[in-house]
């Protein structure tokens, strides 16, 4: 088989040929040390006050200097690292996991079964998609699940969406009739026929989401929804420092936002070099 | 015309149909026993049924929702425990402020973006092309707390040419008399330019980080649409006929490229709603986002509701204007069917 052998030198040549994505996936390769890490990389205990340092700038000794009760701000970025990517993370697998199914039937039967489906996630558009996932954490209760429940949700038309439009150009075509026709179930035609044509489309998807689960996350900490103090997470960082902005002491804000913005920076370039990648047709 | 106009309106009855049932659904997923807190701390077990029977929390799910459904369209949302008022009333009060912050970045945003979605389809693989890159990825990347907090920084902070982020209005100034609700507006119809002035200064901040969050996908939607019409044949036999550059560029190619630039309008104002609840939260603004967050903090559920049905039917009417803006923008839409 060559097809391994000629994906990884194209992967090569995607990430040698643009430097931007070679940062990307440097950076990305950085994230993911943090989140494995972070408890061993992290010079202070997130947790540990000391009103003797309060509100201290950045210096040698703290890097990002400390907030109102002298906590290290470096170490609280880090540390958030692993919750902020973990939320996003789940909450971007369980929208694959449940609307790849639920779109390629859609796509591959059609009728009542497509009507359903769509009709589910149009009405989950309708919404402004932020303040579904406000309402939906209101009411299901206070907590990271929920949290990770509502991004799920939220997210989910996209998938959908996809697979359905996958499922829907491919139901007719010559060599599923002769699946069919060999004898193998509708089931089987989905799982080994479609499934795999559509991974492509679907990755491409997750990378994109990432970032924007990783912002609606962020976005509802930030407002008191989900994450609570004194949980380090990105979002709940910078609602901490927001008081003190006003007055000059910038660091508490500036270094979870630039920390956040660069995650999710780094997962929308590749998620860009991943469609280059995985589905040439569509390069930017 | 009118036809399409009415096909139209009949197809955004199901979305508003579902914007209520999902509404009504989170209603019934609340936190905690509704009887059990209305009927007080120290109810008996029967205190607590007989409430669940006035509330008529004992019937069928179906029937509730009919229930709701007339309570709704009696204009009844519920009362706010903290503030004691009916939340209709309040959110009526508390929607222009939102508002005005949204249509104002919206128009600036899009008078940034169009001409600069325009600039770099022209120019594609120029400077500004790649700079137009650079800043539409950089926009999305940017979550619009950090934005604003930034620009609450450099511009009140540092350099004290934007009035303290915090209010639609600063206090010395009496609030005119509220005919739209829009301050820039009730201010012009009081005749006081001083408090438009301070109103428009304070929206400064609040606007400007309302629309970069949205300038990314507008002028990436621009330039893409821009390209595919400049390439088309229509514009080459413009071009062929000699007309003016300008001529090619407004007349023909920039009119026939607003068109999906129209239809991204809608998704563009649902990203704005929901941004605005954090925009609200950064700069003090008494919205309806900052009221709904008032509400979460302090458990008060019906506020929240009522936030979240407001904007599901708001956006489900943006949708729909969208959607008949676009049949009167385009004549094509009407001949072809």
């Amino acid at each position: 088989m060559s097809a391994p052998r000629s994906f990884w030198s194209h992967a090569r040549h995607v990430l040698t040929e643009n430097p931007v994505t070679l940062f990307a996936a440097l950076l990305f390769a950085g994230l993911v040390v943090l989140a494995i890490a972070g408890p061993w990389i992290a010079p202070f205990d997130p947790l540990a006050s000391n009103s003797s340092a309060a509100l201290q700038p950045p210096s040698a000794r703290h890097w990002f200097g400390t907030d109102a009760l002298g906590r290290d701000m470096l170490s609280r970025v880090i540390i958030a690292t692993r919750l902020d990517l973990g939320i996003a993370l789940a909450a971007v697998a369980a929208s694959f996991v449940i609307g790849l199914p639920l779109g390629l039937a859609a796509g591959y039967f059609g009728g009542w079964w497509d009507r359903i489906v769509t009709r589910l996630s149009d009405t989950i558009m309708a919404f402004p998609l932020f303040v579904l996932a406000m309402g939906i954490v209101a009411a299901l209760g206070n907590t990271v699940g929920n949290i990770v429940l509502a991004t799920a949700v939220i997210n989910l038309p996209f998938y959908i969406r996809v697979a359905r439009a996958e499922a829907n150009v491919r139901r007719s075509a010559g060599w599923i009739e002769a699946a069919k026709l060999s004898g193998n179930r509708d089931l089987r035609i989905l799982a080994v026929h479609l499934l795999p044509n559509a991974l492509p489309a679907a990755a491409v998807q997750v990378s994109l989401n990432m970032g924007w689960a990783i912002l609606n996350a962020a976005g509802l900490s930030f407002i008191g929804l989900g994450v609570r103090p004194p949980e380090p997470e990105w979002g709940i960082l910078v609602a901490e420092g927001a008081q003190y902005i006003v007055s000059g002491e910038w660091w508490v804000s500036l270094f979870p936002g630039a920390a956040l913005m660069l995650a999710v920076f780094t997962f929308n370039l590749l998620g860009d070099a991943l469609r280059d990648l995985l589905d040439p047709r569509r390069r930017s | 015309m009118l036809r399409l106009i009415a096909k139209r309106l009949i197809a955004a009855v199901p979305s508003l149909f579902g914007v209520v049932v999902i509404t009504f659904l989170l209603t019934r997923a609340l936190p905690g026993d509704p009887a059990a807190y209305f009927a007080g701390g120290a109810a008996t077990a029967e205190a607590i049924e007989q409430v669940r029977r006035q509330l008529g929390l004992d019937r069928p799910l179906p029937e509730q929702f009919l229930r709701y459904l007339g309570d709704l369209a009696r204009g009844e949302f519920g009362l706010s425990l903290t503030t004691g008022q009916p939340v209709l009333t309040e959110l009526a009060q508390r929607l222009p402020a939102s508002l005005e912050i949204v249509l104002v970045a919206l128009v600036v945003a899009c008078g940034i973006a169009v001409p600069m979605g325009v600039l770099a389809a022209v120019r594609q693989g120029s400077w500004i092309d790649q700079v137009c890159r650079v800043i539409t990825t950089a926009g999305v990347s940017l979550p619009t707390f950090f934005t604003g907090l930034l620009l609450a920084y450099v511009f009140y902070f540092l350099l004290g040419w934007a009035p303290s982020p915090m209010g639609r209005l600063d206090p010395i100034f009496s609030t005119p008399p509220v005919v739209t609700g829009f301050l820039l507006i009730d201010s012009l119809i009081a005749r006081d330019a001083a408090i438009w002035w301070a109103a428009a200064k304070q929206l400064v901040l609040p606007v400007a980080t309302m629309a970069i969050f949205v300038l990314a996908p507008i002028a990436r939607m621009t330039r893409a649409s821009m390209l595919g019409v400049l390439s088309s044949d229509f514009v080459r036999t413009a071009r062929a006929s000699g007309l003016t550059p300008a001529t090619v560029l407004f007349t023909y190619a920039l009119r026939n490229a607003l068109l999906p630039v129209i239809t991204t309008l809608g998704m563009v104002f649902g990203f704005m709603l929901g941004g605005s609840v954090i925009v609200e939260k950064v700069f003090g603004w008494p919205g309806i986002g900052s009221y709904a967050i008032d509400a979460l903090t302090a458990s008060d559920y019906a506020p929240v509701q009522g936030f979240v049905l407001t904007m599901g039917v708001l956006f489900v009417f943006v949708n729909l204007l969208v959607d008949l803006l676009y049949l009167l923008v385009d004549p094509r839409v009407s001949v072809d069917s």
